[in-house]
């Protein structure tokens, strides 16, 4: 058993802009209202970054500021763990287009915009963190990996981690091969020991019979639930927001099962 | 934790498949590098390290999905040095579900997407029927095709930190095992050759023209290869010489593509790994560079070598032999340190005659032979990834 503590939520997901926002509608307090996800604009980057952050790049920032908020001297001794079941899907249609053609003039900064640890290289030029930081995919079951890889850096080197689990909506031709519907983004900003601010409690332990998948009892995001792999984190963040005890089951890709023991703080 | 032995490896790089192949080119001072002659690619002047006969594998049955030239690279490495025989031990002696597998790739299988935009319908724009995504151009799919190959189902993911990606499984391997999550884990590295990284490397000016000259004054840039490796971590040491005795990773906090001029994500990342494994500076023997062999990397990662390090400890980079092979460049230049410990040699900076006087480090020019004890590996990679591994003979 792996214990974490949840110092603070980032949500950045069309009708779930902000943690703020969004816990109302995960807790049951107010309806879910689909709505087109806006441009994030990235508060940290330097302009010139910020200029060629890609959609993805935002989406992930969009979760990653509203998880740190006011506390951004903090966030440069932040870990993090950036978990994408796949990588900038625009980003590699308009290289493949390019590569495709006669005259393969690729674009520099598409070039290294495609590699999958783009936000993390952006998030850590914005926050100057030098700490550790680990980009990984694990398909549907990255948000598994991504918790356990997260809590790793928690439990074993105490280091405090910004776990980010994101999405993007895939566009024509290859949504034909492959479908996340609607894009989504989450970040869990993680600690080894409980301090003032703690929302809750995890305590992660394998169980390699496997478990049950929670799944989300509101329709409207149980249907994210299940497009969206990054979206998998909706039932962890519905007892979050409702500030409850109980559990989550997750499924890791060899078929174990993840079983989340939440307890509010 | 103690130090983490690793009971079994192999690579599979152009200098050959299997560690035997690939030490006796490296002792020989035979380059895998050659001319460019990829695909249809007319437009390139540089030099690449490719594989031999990874267009005729056949993937085992059952794992058609996964054929592409990433899947089919780890399918010909799997083969060697009895690593499939091993990991099949582990599983039997742990169990299948306490055998974990994380991987390391930059680009996975990205090629055969390349290759299916070729054939986009004309009138819809629909990719062709016989592609398929899963199993080929996700990161994952190298992780999922090792795992299922393998026959285990312990945790797994792909790390995708660029080049340093087949560094930072050994670290994410280290945890798992530290947590008890898995009793054994596989880790490794494969990229292969695509156009997304010609192009996207030469649209940066990064690829040399020339066989790539580490260290050199007039270095150029970087020759792209192509490779795959394993090495299988276990709880219980056996009979195992050789151990990871230490990691350490950083960020750089920089530049999307370009490293930190005095290399300070490096040196953290060097200091950590001591650090973790409570070696002093003065005991490593010997470091595989980064060494890419642009004007940039190699300037930055002996400036940081040279705070840590002083300019004393022999440093070379083995990319004249295998060239850069991206997110497999971890396990490689890993496996080497390995094969460097065995044998007793640091090997020289091939294809470097004449060393650049401003890096101030010890780069070798000669192979050195010499009882090694304790060894480091650098990997570094886009988006200021950095992961340094401290290797060693067993306590």
């Amino acid at each position: 058993m792996t214990r974490v503590f949840v110092e603070s939520v980032g949500l950045f997901a069309p009708g779930l802009e902000s943690w703020a926002a969004g816990r109302e509608v995960l807790s049951g307090r107010s309806r879910y209202c689909l709505e087109p996800l806006s441009k994030y604009r990235p508060e940290g980057l330097p302009p010139n970054e910020r200029r060629r952050a890609t959609e993805v790049v935002r989406l992930a920032f969009g979760a990653c500021e509203d998880a740190i908020g006011q506390r951004i001297e903090q966030a440069a001794a932040l870990a993090s763990v950036f978990a994408a079941s796949g990588g900038d899907f625009k980003v590699n249609d308009q290289l493949c287009r390019v590569l495709a053609s006669k005259q393969r003039m690729v674009s520099p900064t598409q070039f290294h915009n495609s590699v999958h640890n783009a936000a993390a290289g952006y998030w850590s030029i914005s926050t100057h963190s030098k700490a550790p930081s680990v980009s990984l995919s694990a398909f549907d079951y990255s948000v598994a990996a991504g918790l356990l890889e997260a809590a790793a850096l928690v439990a074993v080197e105490g280091w405090q981690t910004l776990l980010v689990l994101y999405d993007n909506s895939v566009g024509w031709p290859m949504q034909g091969k492959r479908d996340v519907g609607q894009p989504f983004s989450a970040a869990l900003w993680l600690t080894p020991q409980r301090s003032a601010e703690s929302l809750a409690r995890i305590d992660i332990a394998l169980v390699p019979t496997g478990c049950r998948e929670t799944v989300s009892a509101n329709l409207e995001l149980e249907a994210l639930r299940c497009t969206n792999p990054a979206a998998r984190a909706i039932p962890l963040l519905e007892l979050l927001a409702a500030r409850c005890d109980g559990e989550v089951g997750l499924t890791t890709a060899g078929g174990q099962g993840l079983l989340l023991t939440v307890a509010a703080c | 934790m103690n130090p983490l032995a690793i009971t079994d490896y192999t690579i599979t790089t152009a200098l050959g498949a299997g560690l035997q192949a690939n030490w006796s080119r490296v002792t020989a001072g035979q380059s895998g590098l050659r001319s460019i002659d990829f695909l249809d690619i007319d437009d390139i002047r540089t030099w690449a390290g490719a594989v031999a006969g990874v267009d005729d594998v056949v993937l085992p049955p059952g794992l058609e999905s996964f054929d592409c030239r990433n899947n089919r690279l780890a399918w010909l490495a799997l083969q060697q040095d009895g690593f499939r025989a091993a990991a099949a031990a582990a599983a039997e002696r742990y169990g299948p579900e306490r055998v974990a597998v994380f991987m390391g790739t930059s680009t996975a299988g990205i090629h055969q997407t390349e290759l299916a935009y070729r054939e986009l319908d004309p009138v819809t724009g629909a990719l062709p029927d016989w592609y398929q995504y899963p199993g080929t151009h996700n990161s994952y799919s190298i992780a999922e095709f090792t795992r299922l190959a393998l026959g285990v189902s312990g945790i797994s993911s792909a790390i995708s930190t660029a080049c340093s990606s087949s560094a930072k499984v050994f670290a994410s391997a280290w945890r798992a095992l530290a947590c008890g999550w898995c009793d054994a884990a596989v880790v490794g590295g494969v990229d292969s050759l695509c156009l997304t990284t010609l192009y996207g490397f030469n649209a940066l000016q990064l690829v040399s023209p020339e066989p790539c000259r580490p260290c050199a004054p007039s270095r150029s840039g970087i020759s792209i290869g192509e490779a795959a490796g394993f090495a299988l971590l276990q709880r219980d040491p056996g009979s195992s010489r050789y151990a990871l005795l230490g990691y350490g990773e950083s960020s750089d906090a920089y530049h999307m593509s370009s490293p930190h001029p005095e290399g300070d994500g490096a040196y953290l990342a060097m200091q950590a790994a001591l650090q973790q494994a409570g070696i002093d500076a003065a005991e490593v023997d010997y470091i595989n560079l980064h060494g890419t062999g642009t004007p940039a990397n190699d300037a930055a990662e002996c400036c940081a070598v040279t705070r840590l390090f002083g300019g004393d400890v022999a440093c070379s980079s083995t990319k004249g032999w295998t060239g850069h092979t991206l997110g497999a460049a971890g396990i490689v230049e890993a496996v080497l340190c390995l094969q460097s410990l065995e044998h007793g040699l640091a090997p020289q900076t091939l294809n470097t005659v004449e060393l650049d006087p401003a890096l101030g480090a010890n780069v070798l020019l000669a192979p050195k032979h010499a009882a090694l004890q304790v060894v480091l590996s650098n990997s570094f990679g886009f988006g200021g990834s950095n992961c340094s591994l401290l290797l060693g003979t067993r306590p």
